[in-house]
């Protein structure tokens, strides 16, 4: 993955725009964190293979920046967006990388289902 | 001294799950002739660790981290790995009767003196707790003279409180390095843990010498109402 640059991957989203697709999006704080830190309240959510089709799609920030898709009923939201990828099954992978190398956020797109 | 058994069946959801508190005992019950089956339940592929730079994708982990969990079984001496195919972070998600059953058919397969896996309730990440659920339950519905022994891990903040001390230690000073090895097979998570315990090993530090070498069991007690 690389640093995420705005123009380039807004040209990825255009790609997929209007298109029928696969969503993964997540959101994570690791299943450990209440064990290392009492006080902490842990949260996340994902959902894999979510079929969409968004009309308009924008990353907006700089680094960490947010990503949001018009959908017809609806949106997807990212924030937290640092690195992407556009991988070798021709998926735009699009990740929030803390600090520590840990994964926060994901956002991503396929025309294909993931496995 | 580690009691020589007919057979060792483990069983884990994440790749190195075995690596830091069982792939002594393992390397151990391999060294002395005993067949040991792992069963690791999902690729971990929800895994965190993916670097900054990253080194993966959430796509890409669950390839790197297949290939981690081979090199730790070559590591450990270990043949008979099976992967389960269920997904990271869903397992307490699935039928628990399928689950058990999945257990069932793996303890019918090898026919086990000795069941590993986590200590439910005290093992902190909910797939260990529905692995070891599921584990319990399958172990205590056989007839109790015909049950296999079931030494389980646990490392919850309120285990000593709760459990006491564990029943079972094994010295594994003797693998200490096949040890290591495993550990630094699953080198896409334990990388920044290596680098600090490499240290103080190195500085011959006792209590990072004792967390190596002292693996420690609970006897599984059947007293949590999990049939």
């Amino acid at each position: 993955m690389e640093p995420v640059k705005i123009e380039e991957v807004q040209t990825l989203i255009d790609r997929y725009a209007g298109k029928e697709v696969y969503i993964h999006l997540e959101t994570t704080n690791g299943s450990y964190a209440t064990h290392v830190d009492e006080a902490f309240f842990n949260a996340g959510a994902f959902i894999r293979n979510a079929k969409v089709t968004y009309e308009l799609g924008k990353i907006i920030g700089d680094s960490p920046s947010r990503v949001g898709l018009k959908i017809e009923l609806g949106w997807i939201y990212a924030q937290g967006i640092t690195h992407y990828e556009l991988d070798s099954n021709k998926r735009l992978i699009m990740a929030g990388h803390d600090h520590e190398g840990k994964l926060a956020v994901a956002l991503q797109i396929s025309e294909t289902p993931f496995d | 001294m580690i009691e020589k058994e007919k057979h060792v069946l483990v069983i884990f959801p994440h790749p190195d799950d075995e690596a830091f508190g069982v792939s002594g005992t393992i390397a151990t019950h391999l060294q002395m002739g005993t067949g040991v089956t792992y069963a690791c339940l999902t690729l971990g592929e929800m895994g965190r660790n993916l670097g900054n730079p990253p080194f993966a994708t959430r796509e890409s982990l669950p390839l790197i981290r297949k290939q981690e969990l081979q090199g730790a079984a070559n590591a450990m001496g270990l043949t008979d790995l099976r992967m389960m195919g269920l997904r990271d972070k869903t397992v307490e998600f699935e039928d628990d009767e399928k689950m058990v059953g999945m257990m069932k058919n793996l303890i019918d397969d090898t026919n086990p003196s000795l069941v590993i896996t986590f200590y439910p309730d005290y093992c902190v990440h909910p797939d260990h707790e529905a692995t070891a659920r599921a584990v319990v339950r399958a172990v205590g519905r056989i007839p109790e003279n015909q049950r296999p022994k079931l030494h389980c891990l646990a490392f919850a903040n309120n285990t000593q409180s709760e459990l006491g001390a564990p029943d079972v230690i094994h010295d594994v000073s003797a693998v200490r390095e096949l040890k290591l090895n495993t550990m630094r097979a699953h080198l896409s998570q334990t990388a920044w843990m290596l680098k600090d315990l490499e240290k103080r090993l190195a500085q011959n530090e006792p209590e990072a010498i004792e967390w190596v070498t002292k693996e420690r069991f609970y006897n599984y007690r059947f007293d949590q109402g999990y049939n």
